[in-house]
């Protein structure tokens, strides 16, 4: 019956209770909304990245990371694609010959990055050609063909058919041009890379810059990203050799953007910190709830131990009444911040307006909200902890009171 | 033989800018099954000596012994099981877990004494019917009237099997009719089931109910007829 007259009391004051509730209600909602919203937005981007500018492993000659010179080659690149497309989580593997340069037209020049890829090979591995918003992406029947971001089609004014010259150093270290047509123009969520990076045939690159038979990477996608560790493992065994002997390095996209991985770690980081800020401040909330609550009751509370009810029982008491307020609150605020989040999840949040600054960087203007089943459940076991934390207090409080001095008010 | 036998009993609260001798030197001896007032003027020391008899407050000097028990003898933890298996308490108001209903107010009581559930309800049935509160088993003490709701406490206090019923001024905030009521009621379990009732009071037509009257003033005991 203790149970049950916790809980009836927790109603006696129901606009007190109501607003506890509430209170931790909307907090949850804050601190599981606001890490479905970075979560999700940090999702994106790294999905982004390994769609259309990582993929999920990339092998190179071990120096060319340290330096994009034009003679750290990896020869015989066959051989490595042949093997990666056997493994069946392998999407895809694409070779490239990567060289920077200075695009230029008669009105202006930038520096950029030239991707020499075989179309088909390269469409299994990025989206970029999902991106293509004008023209369409490289062909084998096309003459010289240059796919170029939107921000430099902008920059260098571009349009389709448009002559662009590239200028480079090739393997011999001679300045070389040579001019390509516009077929294309993509454009991803991140401006940055569209403006430096642009598409050509390898073999087109390759009598530029004299390389043949080579590639500078090779870029291998999987079909799902979490078996990147899975497939990493795959590999290095299966080209020991060739990692032994310097022919090659190999890298996942967390070791070729560390600061992307750091970025997951930082967005669940300041998660947890949030909410558990909210819930400090919930807990406060919640003890002097029923600090308030106990004084009010506090003839009630001396009656009971007057008649016979000890501590322990007491404390009981106190203590569900206040775990009640706390966990009716928290579950239903995790059952709307679920809600919340699948709603977002599913139809996005719009930015809008404020989208094209955050493209800037690599976001997309539509946030489509993520929470992990960990954070949920971490979420729980925080309100629970918080719950009997702030139970604690109010309980001694209960005890403290003296029976004599209550009982003298009752009359 | 007494069922409370107390001896030279003394409280003096010094908390106080001056001391106050609440209960100054009481002997008095209660036998089974008596119907007993408390009277004094206000400030004279009944609730004192009734929280002391209660094992509520404990004595500056003098023994209580109720049975074969010293409750000097009894640490805090040990007081509040005495309490609850050996007296039964009826106060002016606050007596009630206002979220419980009657019958569960009742049972509460025997609950915390580990009797179980059916026999629970089977007695606190039984109980309120003897206290005419028939019907009303199931309303809050909300619902009920001030003269009910002290009925409920009285039956709560038969409930737990004391050795007897401590009550200050169980009447005082009650209407004359529904004091006449409780009384007679009080009167009528003293009778049938052989209930020890100490009750105090300020009511000339409660004290006329008690078949012996101890007056006390200053902390000491007047008269005792
Ligand atoms: N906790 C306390 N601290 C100090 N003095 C107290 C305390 N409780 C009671 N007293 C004093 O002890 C004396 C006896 O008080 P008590 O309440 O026992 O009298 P009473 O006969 O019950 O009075 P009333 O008829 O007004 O209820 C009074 O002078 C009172 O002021
Ligand atoms: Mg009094």
């Amino acid at each position: 019956m203790i149970a049950s007259i916790a809980w009836r009391n927790l109603w006696r004051n129901k606009l007190r209770s109501f607003i506890i509730i509430a209170a931790v209600m909307v907090g949850i909602l804050g601190g599981v909304g606001s890490d479905g919203f970075m979560e999700g937005m940090v999702d994106q981007r790294v999905n982004t990245a390994i769609a259309n500018e990582l993929s999920n492993i990339q092998l190179h000659q071990p120096d060319f990371l340290l330096n994009n010179e034009i003679n750290y080659t990896i020869s015989n690149p066959d051989q490595y694609i042949e093997v990666a497309n056997q493994m069946p989580e392998v999407k895809g593997a694409s070779k490239r010959l990567i060289c920077g340069a200075m695009a230029s037209t008669a009105t202006a020049a930038t520096s950029v990055l030239i991707f020499g890829v075989i179309p088909e090979q390269e469409k299994k591995v990025t989206g970029i050609y999902q991106k293509v918003y004008s023209g369409n992406y490289l062909t084998d029947d096309q003459r010289i063909p240059v796919v170029v971001g939107k921000k430099l089609a902008d920059k260098l004014e571009l349009n389709i058919n448009s002559k662009l010259i590239v200028t480079l150093a090739d393997s011999s270290g001679t300045i070389t041009y040579g001019a390509f047509i516009v077929v294309g123009m993509y454009q991803t969520s991140n401006n940055l890379y569209d403006e430096a990076h642009i598409f050509v045939r390898i073999n087109d690159l390759g009598r530029l810059t004299g390389i043949t038979g080579q590639v500078h990477e090779i870029a291998i996608s999987l079909f799902d990203n979490e078996q990147t560790s899975l497939v990493f493992n795959k590999l290095s065994s299966s080209f020991k050799q060739q990692i032994d002997n310097k022919s090659i390095d190999i890298r996942t996209w967390e070791q070729l953007e560390p600061l992307l991985k750091s970025m997951i770690e930082m967005t669940a980081f300041f998660s947890y910190l949030f909410l558990v800020i909210i819930l400090i401040a919930l807990a406060f909330a919640i003890i002097n709830t029923m600090t308030m609550a106990i004084l009010e009751r506090k003839r009630e509370i001396g009656m009971l131990m007057a008649i016979g009810m000890n501590r322990g029982k007491i404390f009981t008491m106190i203590m569900l009444e206040t775990l009640f307020l706390a966990i009716v609150g928290g579950l239903v605020g995790l059952l709307m911040s679920y809600g919340l989040v699948e709603y977002y999840a599913h139809y996005g949040l719009d930015f809008g307006s404020m989208g094209s600054g955050m493209s800037y960087i690599g976001y997309d203007s539509i946030v489509y909200f993520k929470v992990t089943d960990g954070f949920y459940l971490a979420s729980f076991i925080l309100v629970a902890i918080t719950a009997v934390l702030s139970s604690i207090s109010p309980s001694i409080k209960a005890l403290k009171l003296n029976p004599v001095d209550a009982i003298r008010e009752l009359n | 033989m007494s069922i409370i036998q107390i001896n030279n009993l003394h409280k003096t609260y010094t908390d106080t800018k001056v001391p106050v001798k609440a209960v100054n030197g009481i002997s008095l001896s209660i036998e089974e099954g008596e119907f007993t007032a408390i009277v004094g003027p206000s400030g004279s020391g009944k609730t004192t000596f009734l929280n002391l008899m209660g094992g509520l407050d404990t004595p500056t000097e003098g023994d209580i012994l109720i049975g074969d028990k010293n409750i000097k003898d009894l640490n805090s933890r040990q007081l509040i099981d005495f309490r609850l298996h050996h007296i039964g308490f009826v106060f002016q108001s606050y007596n009630l877990i206002p979220v419980l209903t009657a019958i569960e107010n009742v049972a509460f009581i025997m609950e915390l004494q580990g009797i179980p559930k059916k026999e629970r309800h089977q007695i606190a049935m039984e109980l309120l019917k003897k206290t005419g509160l028939e019907g009303k088993e199931n309303y809050r003490p909300g619902e009920l009237s001030g003269g009910q709701q002290q009925r409920v406490s009285v039956a709560r206090a038969l409930a737990s099997k004391p050795k007897f019923i401590l009550a200050d001024e169980p009447t005082a905030n009650l209407d004359s009719a529904s004091t006449e009521d409780l009384l007679n009621m009080m009167a009528e379990l003293n009778k049938s089931e052989n209930m020890t009732f100490i009750f105090s009071t300020h009511d000339k037509r409660v004290m006329d109910k008690a078949r012996r009257i101890v007056t006390i003033d200053d902390g000491k005991v007047v008269s005792d007829v």
